[in-house]
């Protein structure tokens, strides 16, 4: 749908763009001066569900706005990315950036929004720079800026680039990002819809969100829903990475099975044995290849896992893969990446990462797998933003369902999984010691 | 009001309230470290975590909203393991150096850790460790105990209105610091040792001398500017070791300037004077009290006789007791003098006939937060009355305009929607205008006392200013020490009277000092006829009383105050300190306690007196002033001196209802002519220079606000005058010269420049207005 005939080397561009039959939909949302709520109805019955990652119900969020407030309102579209797994956005924005201009031109239509930014990720700067360039062909077309294809409808739309920080990807970081000042989420309430953006009614949606905007207008919010399974409407992207033969974006409908996903990406690399997978990013619980292989790639089934469908990164790990150094790995970046904000998210990362480190490294104490437990409790549901139960549930989903590999570490100081193994499945060294 | 529950308690709250707020108003106690109700909530630390009925997780209790019918478990299980659960992670970092910290004793973490901490720590990994920083000479810091609340943070940026602290980094590395290479240098710092809940923060001039359990406290009141904060007094031994806040939500709410918190200091300076001295043959001898109290009342008494009471000249400071002043006062005049003034610094007497009461604000100090228009007339004033201006900060955040006249444009950390930068000799013509503006916005006549003096026309400034002041609902003029200090004090407050009366609002002066009203109460004031405290000096007297001043440092011209005081046959100083400037001119110094060492009552800006009792005995020799001047009233014979404690002089000083003798109205003066001058002076007083106690605490010494004086003046002034910005120039007035550096400050009105008085650097010159000139050398 999104990426569906961005295969050229211009399908960035407007022409191409409106060769696809781009744009069609704000044209007629325009001309036919459509009413707003029949716009947000039309969402409501695709049942959308937000792609950044909570998959909160679009049309739902939309409502929210209060429309008829006279003062400012803003949009804003998320594409910090910086969830470890996940690289759709840039993909979006990197092939088909247009249609994500054109979904926030509907949004603001739809929420009486005169203002919008684009938060792009720092690291991916030759994107923003792309998107940069799709807003000034859009401008130029009268397809965002003042009085939109001659109407009375005005929307600006502007790109801003943060510098890499992941906790700017919370959007009321994003918006603190956004005003210049450090990012750290705020508390909610109050919530952005009321109190956003300088203080203003704001809307923050995911790039992919904005993205499928135009398709299920002119698909029609039933069209869209039948693509998908019920209350899972439409396609979704995929990032598929880890031990496949072919990583990379599968933009499929929803509830597609995973056995057919890991076809499609090749299937396993090195026709090895899959043994577990983290279905929607790293913030995600892992879930193992038994359960994983009966999945279907949709918001319900993934939940009833005990997962997340979460922003759709399909981080795929084989039986070469040593779980405690894959903990390891996740939790140094959320230690690293909390925003120092809150009490429990802020120490609690550094204990978490600090006891996984050691007992990778043979330092292990039989007590650590309880003591993780008990401190991810302590974190989840605590703190300011999702980070801190980002930061623990993949933590108590690896000890929950790989807690003999922990335990092997522990007791024997080195991997249950050992090293030349690894080594031949990822071609990274690893030290015998641990 | 919305009706809820917390632990059991019904209760009844407004709408909006937090359910901290609630659990406050119920007296329920909730741990709690980054909320703090003179900021904004943070909801950061998530101490306050409590259960919520239907909450599927705990809530902070400091940011969530009541609701209706809310049910709030702030002790279940579910509570306490949350709380319990936060404070380990507290702790987890946290140095537990207790033994060696400061904050030992008086530390919310070990407080509260006492409640909800665990016996033995689960961590066992490597600690973190924070370099520590430089916040300049008052706060010291040991980064490492920070729990990153934040409450520094926010009462730099939300109450000093500045932010010069920062929470830097990110995740276990965020750190608290100041901007790279930068210090905090907000009359207010010190504040945040208070506010720290740990002992990341602690006090520089204080750390490592008393633990909080040795000392006693007792309360007193501040010497310093006109707010009269109240203080607690921590002494251990006789010796004060710290001064903090006494909560008082009327006055100074929970804060402290650095001046109130740190010129303690100066108490234990080595310039106390400690016996009484004589004199003789230009040699100081120490002597008895006796000896002392005889060589002054025969001194006194022979002047009176030889050349007439009315030879005697008492000068008292404005931060002198009501009881010190209504003593001098009743003693100068038992010797047949009306010559008594405690306005050491004020030059412009002619209101004195016309006073329809004692000058003050006007108004409540707790009120301004309701103001929404007010025009400051002559002030700096963040460093006049720091608190004052925090309360005005408040206030413009919550939408009071603000309007300046005057000769200085400096940042007050508040948003001046209008100013009127213009020198000290035309605020009288711009106050003018704006009455003249103001009449005709509003179609009302002009009082008829000033009709014939006003300008012909208000011009822009002046016409924005009436604009902003008539469209006010609570409206407030101020004249500030610049204007107070004016040699046209008296027409600036007949104009702000006039502007006051004109939009509906209320005339106040913000006073000097401690006691600047109190000194009009007890009376400390020349008779009908006596001379005033300009009077005296330039009509040189045989003999003088000087009270708590030094004549280099505390007086209006300190070059006349020299030449008066050095020609005298007797000057008499009553004295804290052996202050070089007295030494010279004085014949005879009595060591008198300073604030903290005596009894004694001020009565601050809105006109409230507050009591207060030694907290410490007086050093050495020294007496309280108040009962030498009783001993030297009964060497005198003179009647009415026989008062049993220094309550009894205050009831006769204070007899009647105060409010009822507070009045800023003015009649008719004398009009007088100013002499246009090429280069006009605009006198500062430096906050910590401005009384003799302040200028001798160290740490405050080594702060900012105590840098050493430089001349100011506009680029264009000085391209006019000739001279570089940097450059040292020669700054001579009528009576004497000293040579300065002077920089460039668009800030200070055309044609004038800026130099602040109170300091030995610039002691050599004249008048605090008026003509000045400008030399390079
Ligand atoms: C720590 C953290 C990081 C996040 N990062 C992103 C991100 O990079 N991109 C994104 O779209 N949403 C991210 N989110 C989710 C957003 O807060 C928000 O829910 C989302 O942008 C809403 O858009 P949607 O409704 O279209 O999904 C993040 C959330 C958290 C707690
Ligand atoms: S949970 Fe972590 S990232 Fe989120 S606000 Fe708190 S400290 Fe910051
Ligand atoms: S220094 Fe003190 S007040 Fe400031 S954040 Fe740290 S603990 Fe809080
Ligand atoms: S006191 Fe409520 S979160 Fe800190």
């Amino acid at each position: 749908m999104i990426l569906a005939g961005c295969d050229g080397d211009r399908s960035w561009r407007l022409q191409d763009y409106l060769a696809r039959g781009g744009y069609a939909a704000l044209k007629k949302i325009v001309a036919e001066k459509i009413p707003q709520e029949t716009i947000i109805a039309e969402l409501k019955t695709s049942v959308l569900r937000g792609r950044g990652g909570a998959g909160f119900p679009t049309g739902l969020k939309w409502s929210f706005m209060p429309r008829s407030f006279p003062g400012d309102k803003y949009l804003a579209c998320n594409s910090d990315e910086g969830e470890p797994g996940t690289f759709k956005d840039r993909d979006i924005l990197r092939y088909n950036p247009h249609s994500v201009i054109e979904g926030m031109a509907i949004a603001a239509y739809a929420m009486g929004a005169a203002r919008g930014y684009n938060y792009i990720h720092g690291e991916i700067f030759e994107i923003y720079q792309r998107f940069e360039e799709a807003l000034e062909e859009a401008r130029a077309a009268q397809l965002i800026g003042q009085n939109i294809l001659g109407s009375d409808f005005s929307f600006e739309l502007f790109a801003h680039h943060g510098y890499g920080a992941y906790i700017c990807g919370e959007e009321t970081a994003l918006l603190e990002s956004i005003e210049g000042k450090k990012g750290q989420p705020r508390f909610k309430p109050p919530f952005p819809a009321s109190y956003g953006l300088y203080g203003k009614p704001t809307t923050i949606n995911n790039t992919e969100t904005f993205a499928s905007v135009p398709f299920i207008m002119n698909m029609g919010g039933e069209g869209f829903l039948n693509l998908g399974k019920p209350n899972n409407g439409g396609m979704k992207l995929f990032s598929v990475s880890g031990h496949v033969n072919r990583p990379g974006n599968y933009e499929v409908p929803m509830g597609t099975p995973f056995a057919e996903l890991l076809e499609m990406a090749g299937g396993m690399r090195g026709g090895r044995k899959l043994k577990a997978v983290i279905p929607g990013g790293s913030s995600a619980p892992v879930v193992p290849a038994g359960i994983m292989m009966d999945c279907t790639m949709d918001y319900d089934s993934i939940s009833k896992a005990g997962s997340m469908l979460g922003s759709g990164a399909v981080i795929v790990m084989d039986e070469t893969t040593c779980m405690v150094k894959a903990l390891e790995r996740l939790s140094y970046f959320y230690f690293e990446e909390s925003c120092g904000q809150c009490t429990p998210c802020r120490e609690g990362t550094g204990w978490l990462y600090r006891v996984v480190h050691r007992i990778e490294h043979g330092l292990g104490r039989p007590d650590d797998l309880d003591l993780l437990n008990s401190v991810t409790a302590n974190i989840m549901g605590r703190t300011i933003c999702a980070l801190g139960d980002a930061a623990s549930m993949p933590v108590q989903s690896f000890v929950k369902h790989f807690g003999d590999e922990f335990m092997y570490h522990i007791e024997n100081k080195k991997c249950l999984v050992p090293p030349e193994v690894q080594y031949a499945g990822s071609q990274i060294y690893v030290s015998p010691s641990c | 009001m919305l009706e809820i529950e917390i632990d059991g308690k019904q209760l009844a709250v407004e709408d909006g309230s937090t359910v901290m707020d609630a659990a406050t108003q119920a007296g329920v106690y909730i741990p709690h470290f980054c909320y703090h109700k003179k900021l904004s909530i943070a909801a950061s630390c998530r101490m306050c975590l409590v259960q919520v009925e239907k909450a599927p997780k705990p809530l902070p209790a400091c940011a969530t909203p009541v609701t209706a019918g809310m049910k709030v478990w702030t002790r279940s299980e579910a509570a306490i393991k949350a709380q319990k659960g936060v404070m380990e992670f507290l702790l987890i970092n946290h140095p537990l150096d207790c033994p060696i910290c400061d904050q030992g004793g008086e530390c919310q973490l070990q407080d509260i850790a006492v409640g909800y901490g665990g016996v033995t720590s689960r961590y066992q990994e490597e600690k973190r460790v924070v370099f520590n920083k430089n916040l300049g000479p008052l706060v010291s810091t040991d980064m490492t105990r920070c729990i990153n609340c934040t409450r520094c943070v926010r009462f730099t940026t939300e109450i000093a209105g500045e932010m010069e602290l920062g929470q830097a980094f990110r995740g276990e590395h965020a750190e608290i610091m100041p901007f790279i290479e930068k210090t905090v240098d907000s009359e207010l710092s010190g504040n945040i040792i208070d506010l720290c809940p740990v002992g990341a923060l602690t006090s520089k001039p204080f750390r490592f001398s008393a633990r909080t359990w040795e000392m006693s406290r007792r309360r007193a009141v501040s010497p310093h500017d006109s707010l009269g904060a109240n203080l607690i007094v921590q002494t251990k031994h006789d010796v004060v070791m710290r001064v903090l806040p006494y909560e008082n939500e009327e006055l100074n709410e929970c804060w402290l300037s650095d001046k109130d918190r740190f010129s303690y200091e100066g108490l234990n300076s080595d310039e106390r004077l400690t016996t009484p001295q004589i004199k003789q043959g230009g040699e100081w001898k120490a002597v008895d009290w006796q000896t002392a109290l005889e060589f002054v009342a025969n001194g006194l008494a022979g002047v009176a006789r030889d050349h007439g009471g009315e030879a005697i000249g008492a000068l008292a400071s404005p931060h002198a007791t009501v009881e010190e002043l209504f003593l001098l006062q009743k003693l100068t005049r038992g010797l047949g003098s009306g010559n008594v003034d405690f306005r050491l610094r004020q030059s412009d007497f002619r209101a004195d006939a016309a006073r329809a009461g004692a000058p003050w604000l006007g108004m409540k100090v707790a009120e301004v937060g309701e103001l929404n228009r007010l025009l400051v007339i002559g002030s700096f004033l963040r460093k006049d009355n720091p608190l004052l201006a925090q309360r005005v900060r408040q206030a413009a955040r919550r939408g009071l305009h603000v309007s300046v006249v005057g000769p200085t444009a400096d940042d007050w950390l508040l948003p001046v929607r209008q100013r009127a930068l213009v020198a000290p000799s035309a605020m009288v013509d711009s106050l003018g205008q704006i009455v003249v503006a103001l009449a005709a916005e509003k179609g009302a006549e002009v009082d008829a006392l000033l009709r014939d003096r006003l300008p012909a026309q208000a011009g822009d400034e002046a016409r924005a200013i009436a604009a902003s002041l008539a469209s006010g609902r609570k409206v407030a003029v101020w004249l500030s020490n610049l204007a107070v200090q004016d040699r046209r004090a008296a027409e600036l407050q007949q104009l702000a009277n006039e502007i006051a009366r004109l939009c509906g609002g209320r005339a106040g002066v913000i006073g000097e000092a401690a006691n600047s009203v109190g000194g009009y109460l007890a009376a400390a004031l020349p008779s009908a006829g006596g001379l005033d405290a300009r009077g005296m000096l330039e009509q040189a007297r045989k003999a003088y009383v000087v009270l708590g001043a030094e004549p280099d440092l505390d007086f209006a011209n300190p070059a006349l105050t020299r030449a008066a005081l050095g020609t005298a046959q007797l000057v008499v100083a009553l004295s804290a300190f052996d202050a070089e400037s007295l030494r010279e001119v004085a014949d005879v110094m009595l060591p008198v306690a300073p604030f903290a060492e005596t009894s004694g009552t001020f009565v601050n800006c809105e006109g409230r007196a507050q009591s207060f009792v030694a907290v410490a005995r007086p050093q050495g020799d020294t007496r309280p002033a108040w009962k030498v001047l009783r001993v030297l009233g009964n060497l005198l014979a003179l009647p009415g001196f026989d008062y049993q404690d220094s309550e009894a002089v205050r009831d006769e000083a204070l007899a009647g209802d105060i409010a009822t003798r507070l009045d800023n109205r003015v009649g008719e003066i004398a009009p007088f002519a100013v002499v246009p001058a090429t280069c006009e002076r605009v006198t500062d007083v430096p906050i910590h220079f401005a009384d003799p106690l302040v200028r001798r605490a160290p740490a405050l010494a080594r702060s900012r606000d105590a840098a050493a004086p430089v001349a100011r003046a506009s680029a264009a002034t000085l391209a006019a005058l000739g001279v570089e910005a940097g450059a040292r120039v020669r700054l001579a007035q009528e009576g004497g010269r000293v040579d300065l550096a002077i920089v460039a400050d668009d800030g200070v009105a055309a044609g004038c420049v800026r130099v602040p008085a109170a300091h030995p650097a610039t002691a050599g010159l004249g008048a605090m207005s008026g003509a000045i000139s400008v030399e390079r050398i």
